[in-house]
């Protein structure tokens, strides 16, 4: 690679010109990882060649103090106490593959910086030419670190004493279509699905302010759906306002509008960057408002199994950042989850306490010490006919979103709305009376639809929907062996 | 009109058996059993009044449904919940809340609308009930 030196005789450290990172201190097998260090896994392809501990060490070179010659400068600071260090490669059987374990001290970043902290773990190191591919599969945030930040702006528990409701998933669905539909048309689904049982609507992530619906216009009559709806079923409802714009000012304006119309939530996209979601983050509590997140554009990057980011990282980085929701997979729907995967980031947002747990992806333990909890949202295909399944895979602190599984009922978005709640409702009644519910399911939901035609409907039109495709992105098969 | 709110207010009213198993539930989760009951079911009103103190040591169905049955004597006319409360760190709250009784005409509420600049609306929503009024 790039620093490969073989002359066979070990130079000095100091030596101008190039030293393989392993020998400039970036590789450490006998480092033991300090309570406050922030450990990462990578998982790496090195090009042919190139010693996979040698390009494990360059990743924490490159992702902390390295450059690629050596620098008389470094003797100026401590550098010891500044370089990361990998202490674990672990081939991954089968394959080209590596996982690194590479520890960073916490003074290498800034207090309550997203920004920071991804700047410098992912900031260059994909690019190496000296690997083939490279993904950030998990990271472990201590206590320590995790405390600089805000957390979610009121979390699992406070969004369910404000919204008064209790013991089952949530339910919410996106306005379809996602383009065209003029304000007062918009408002129009979102009364309809609010009043037939719904508890949210849902702005699309490519719902701004567009020629077709300016956002203020689209913002006032949804509010007048929501209130129409509070009053006529005595449930708190609400509406994610999309506040996602050009600039931070466009957003606190429109945030600052929503609120003042006296909205629950608002919502943004992953695209307005990390800072800016810290930022609304810190709106969104000093006003009181719940916080959704839509993961847009996150595929790009956590899909693929050799490239990118683990959504799992994705997860974390937004909890720090103070999302209240964050949508995070479904795995019967139309978009990609594998169920143990999906199960690992889920309990990455809710949990406050996770085990390291390989079958789930989950490489590190994680302590949140009580940082709030994250809302996991599910959407992307899914209906009333998979509510057993939902409820078993994904629990009740979830909010299940059934767009189409809502808009595209024969009789009506109310109906759709209906048949979702009463679905949900007698799968958790199943459920604490102790019944199988997950084997039992069809039966429950076909006798329900019995008196429910609502639900009835919902069965019949959806019954034979399923998305049933591979993968791209599955956990490793346990069990992986140290080479270092 | 019959208000949404509580977990299970989409389907048919509960049987006792029905209302038990759901009880049961809460017992078997550790979660405190509590009655409360209103003539004001605001979507926004959080305290209804509380039928004695949450019962933090009762395990007896009997029991609980025979302070249920008080609660309904009392106030037949009431809406009536049943909540179950989990105090284990990091939970803190309410697990479970679902409505046993309703009036038999449940009267609703009133949406107010006063027109504000700019087009802005700005909504109250209002109890028909007696003693909200």
């Amino acid at each position: 690679m790039a620093g490969s030196n073989n002359s066979g005789k070990k130079k000095s450290r100091w030596a101008a010109g190039i030293t393989p990172y392993a020998e400039m201190g970036y590789y450490e097998a006998d480092y033991e990882p300090k309570a406050t260090d922030i450990l990462c896994a990578f998982r790496l392809v090195p090009q042919a060649g190139v010693d996979p501990i040698e390009a494990a060490a360059a990743v924490a070179g490159e992702s902390s103090t390295a450059t690629w010659t050596v620098v008389w400068t470094d003797r100026l600071t401590p550098y010891e106490h500044y370089q990361a260090k990998c202490y674990r490669v672990d081939p991954v059987p089968g394959t080209d593959q590596y996982i690194a374990y590479i520890a960073y001290d916490i003074d290498l970043f800034e207090e309550g910086s997203i920004a920071n902290l991804t700047s410098s773990i992912i900031g260059n190191v994909f690019g190496f030419k000296a690997l083939k591919s490279l993904r950030l599969e998990d990271m472990r945030i201590p206590p320590h670190y995790a405390k600089t930040f805000q957390g979610p702006a009121h979390g699992i528990v406070m969004e369910r004493e404000y919204l008064n409701k209790f013991g089952r998933p949530l339910l919410g669905a996106t306005v379809k279509p996602k383009l065209g539909l003029s304000a007062r048309n918009y408002g129009r689904v979102v009364y309809e699905a609010l009043r037939g049982g719904l508890d949210f609507t849902k702005d699309d992530e490519n719902i701004n302010s567009q020629p077709f619906m300016r956002w203020r216009d689209r913002f006032l009559f949804c509010m007048e759906a929501v209130n129409h709806a509070t009053a006529s079923t005595g449930e708190i409802k609400g509406h994610y306002l999309n506040v996602t714009a050009g600039t931070m000012e466009e957003m606190y304006e429109r945030a600052d509008f929503a609120k003042d119309l006296g909205t629950v939530i608002v919502m943004i996209d992953l695209t307005i960057g990390y800072t800016a979601i810290q930022s609304m983050a810190k709106w969104a509590r000093r006003n009181g408002v719940i916080l959704h997140l839509h993961r847009a554009g996150h595929g790009t990057y956590t899909r693929q199994k050799t490239h990118g980011v683990n959504f799992r990282v994705i997860a974390k980085w937004m909890r720090l950042a103070g999302v209240d929701h964050i949508h995070a997979g479904t795995v019967v729907g139309k978009l990609e989850g594998d169920p143990n995967a999906i199960r690992g980031y889920y309990s990455t947002l809710r949990s406050n306490k996770i085990d390291a747990d390989l079958s789930q992806g989950l490489y590190f333990e994680q302590d949140w010490a009580s940082l709030p909890a994250v809302m996991p949202v599910a959407s992307g295909g899914i209906h009333a006919g998979q509510m057993h399944q939902l409820l078993h895979l994904l629990g009740e602190d979830v909010v299940l979103q059934f767009g189409g599984g809502t808009i595209g009922h024969p009789d009506g978005i109310a109906q759709g709305a209906t048949a979702n709640r009463v679905a949900t409702e007698v799968m958790i009644q199943a459920r604490n009376e102790g019944r199988d519910f997950l084997n039992e399911g069809p039966e429950i939901l076909n006798k329900a639809a019995r008196w429910s035609p609502e639900l009835r409907k919902a069965l019949d039109i959806w019954k034979d929907v399923t998305y049933d495709f591979e993968s791209t992105d599955v956990p490793d098969a346990v069990g992986t062996v140290t080479v270092a | 009109m019959r208000i949404t709110q509580g977990t299970f207010s989409y389907l048919p009213d509960f049987t006792e058996e029905q209302i038990k198993a759901q009880v049961r539930y809460c017992f078997d989760n550790g979660w405190a059993f509590s009655i409360e009951h209103t003539d004001d079911p605001h979507p926004r009103n959080s305290y209804w009044e509380m039928w004695g103190l949450p019962m933090f040591d009762l395990q007896d169905l009997h029991q609980a449904m025979e302070r249920l049955e008080e609660c309904r004597k009392a106030f037949p006319q009431h809406y009536i919940k049943l909540n179950g409360y989990d105090r284990t760190k990091g939970r803190q709250t309410t697990m479970l809340s679902f409505i046993v009784q309703r009036p038999e005409d449940e009267p609703g509420f009133i949406l107010d609308r006063t027109e504000a600049q700019d087009r802005r609306i700005q909504y109250t929503i209002r109890s028909r009930s007696r003693s909200a009024n």
